[in-house]
């Protein structure tokens, strides 16, 4: 009887500790956005850091859907750009044909979005369906042959725009436009990766035999993970073409998809929450430090290395700043006691 | 016809430098299993070495084959210090930190590069002469003769070497088991160094030869033949010397006919797109044996 009570006392004050959490995070999303909002209608913010933080979040947006196959799945993968590219051609496209008849920015940036995650994820599904029976170094190699097809193609035929660009999309990302997506796809991104779908592509990248073993489709899963991850990198390389506003095939080689990568390992891979914070530190921080500027890929090279030799797991490892875990595991522990 | 042998002619210099690029990453490949992507900026250095050493030094007029070997040993030199400084304590670690390490080195290598050489595409002669030579009434330049015959030459001393010396027997050994071959009195370091060293060195011969067929040097030079040599060890079964070789003589033919057959903007894609098909079939590439998963 007491083992009962203990654990519903204990269920009771976790479940208060996660709606407080939640609320923490709303406030800090909030008063993130409130607090530049601010700065940015006073001034002290000009455009050209108003600017950096967009790409902060398309950073964000780009390594958390790479985190899903890399950091979740356990999956090399090194074309990330290509999906990137994918995405941000196709927005880009639709929004030069319908910008004119619809008046609401937002409306646009939502419709070529969607049209953006839809051929990434076809992408997805095209690469990954023979890619992954691949493992490890292989499957690497060939993202990366794949990402590196993409940019040729786009760079070789003519409704691209070429080796020109794609000219005519309306450069209408604001930061609130930006932030906004980025918290729609972190949130759904977290949510996936906690749903019962999520727990089997993390049982995956733990143990791929152990999983089969207690009846996870393998196949089934993996694919579902890659393809997650390619659509919302599609969403990305939508942010990314409506704030150049111009996209050329050079922008989508192996070095972005490197970039992209370093953001995922920095923050420990399978951590959302380290990978927003590494975004921030490798995309702000050098701008801040402008004489540095010369020394920017330098630092970031190394940065790799070492961190690889010395704290392979990133900042973050696997864990999120607002963690779950614990509970979970103090109300199995309880329900243990029976 | 006279095109076609033309440009397999052209696809045989271009071959031998991927191939020796390609032997460079399989025999890291075959013994610690990394993909060794910082081979193409060695390659890049090698090219900036011999470079320096043909113009910088002018009062000392060296001679070809003296630049050559410097810039081969100041690569082979390089080399190991990589993997003394960034690989060595990542042997037990997951392979994909080793890969991330190994991508960090390329671009830290390039990002060095450019630091010190700036990112201008300099002019680099053929150092040896390029009129042509008449073989079998076909117009060939010597520098082409030069790449293939010296490539080849290098490529059976390499083959020799580890066929039937005693520090060729080892770095096999190794390759197979590397506690074994540890229990056997083999120092292991030394083999895994000695493999970095004539790995970087002939990628360096050919980066040169790339350097001067291409008639420049740049900082990011080495990235697609690296990818390229990559794609050819791949092709030839990674970690297995003699199809690295075949391999890369095959990419390099390859690439000239779609060149001259084609428009020649799609000869990048294609290289690619034979990666991803051979990935497909037969991911174990061409002479690669087939080894299964262990439980």
């Amino acid at each position: 009887m007491n083992a009962i009570k203990q654990a519903l006392l204990n269920a009771f004050t976790e479940t208060k500790k996660v709606v407080v959490e939640r609320w923490m995070i709303f406030a800090i999303v909030f008063g993130f956005y409130a607090v530049v909002s601010i700065l940015i209608a006073t001034g002290t913010l000009n455009r050209y850091y108003t600017f950096l933080l967009i790409s902060v979040m398309i950073m964000i947006v780009l390594a958390a859907s790479l985190n899903i196959a890399t950091g979740f799945l356990g999956q090399l993968v090194l074309g990330h750009a290509g999906f990137m590219a994918i995405g941000a051609y196709t927005a880009g496209l639709i929004a030069i044909q319908i910008k004119d008849h619809i008046g609401s920015d937002y409306l646009i940036f939502f419709i070529s979005s969607i049209g953006a995650m839809i051929t990434a994820g076809i992408a997805g599904l095209l690469v990954g369906t023979p890619a992954l029976r691949l493992r490890g170094d292989y499957l690497g190699i060939m993202t990366l042959g794949f990402g590196e097809i993409v940019r040729l193609i786009i760079r070789n035929v003519e409704f691209t725009g070429g080796t020109f660009g794609l000219k005519g999309i309306p450069r209408l990302m604001t930061f609130p436009m930006a932030l906004l997506t980025t918290v729609i796809v972190v949130t759904i991104i977290y949510m996936f990766i906690n749903s019962r779908h999520g727990r089997a592509i993390i049982s995956i990248r733990e143990d791929e035999i152990a999983s089969e073993n207690v009846g996870i489709n393998i196949t089934r899963f993996k694919l579902l993970g890659f393809i997650v991850a390619s659509m919302f990198a599609g969403v990305g390389g939508s942010m990314f073409a409506f704030k150049e506003a111009i996209l050329y095939p050079q922008s989508f080689d192996f070095i972005r998809s490197v970039e992209i990568f370093v953001v995922v390992v920095l923050g420990g891979m399978g951590s959302l929450s380290g990978t927003m914070i590494s975004a921030f530190i490798l995309i702000f921080v050098p701008e801040l430090l402008r004489d540095f500027d010369q020394y920017r890929y330098l630092t970031y090279s190394s940065l790799l290395i070492i961190i690889m030799l010395y704290r392979p797991q990133g900042l973050m490892g696997k864990r999120e700043i607002f963690s779950f875990k614990k509970r979970r595991k103090l109300i199995d522990s309880s329900m243990n006691l029976d | 016809m006279e095109l076609f042998i033309r440009q397999i002619i052209n696809g045989l210099s271009t071959g031998s430098i991927y191939a020796l690029i390609a032997v460079g990453y399989t025999m890291v490949y075959g013994i610690i299993k990394l993909i060794n992507f910082a081979h193409g900026e060695v390659m890049m250095f090698g090219a900036y070495f011999a470079f320096l050493f043909a113009y910088s030094f002018n009062i000392l007029e060296l001679p070809f084959f003296v630049i050559i070997l410097l810039s081969m040993s100041f690569a082979a030199l390089m080399g190991i210090v990589i993997e003394r400084l960034a690989y060595k304590k990542l042997r037990k670690a997951p392979r994909i930190s080793a890969l991330i390490t190994a991508i960090g080195m390329s671009l830290f290598l390039q990002n060095l590069a450019l630091l010190i050489w700036g990112s201008e595409k300099r002019k680099m002669e053929p150092l040896v002469s390029i009129e042509p030579v008449s073989i079998f009434g076909f117009e060939v330049s010597r520098l082409t003769l030069v790449t293939i015959g010296l490539s080849i030459t290098f490529m059976i001393i390499l083959r020799i070497f580890i066929h039937t010396t005693k520090p060729g027997k080892a770095m096999r050994a190794v390759s197979q088991d590397k506690e074994a071959a540890l229990l056997m009195g083999i120092n292991v370091n030394t083999i895994i160094s000695l493999t970095f060293a004539i790995g970087s060195a002939l990628g360096a011969l050919g980066g040169i030869f790339y350097a001067m067929t291409y008639g420049q040097v740049y900082p990011t030079m080495g990235v697609m033949p690296g990818l390229k040599a990559f794609i050819a060890a791949v092709f030839g079964g990674i970690g297995n010397i003699t199809g690295a070789m075949i391999g890369g003589y095959v990419i390099g033919i390859i690439e000239n006919l779609t060149k001259a057959y084609t428009t020649g903007e799609w000869t990048d894609a294609i290289a690619f797109a034979l990666l991803i098909i051979i990935l497909l079939f037969k991911p174990t590439g061409l002479l690669g044996k087939n080894k299964k998963e262990k439980v």
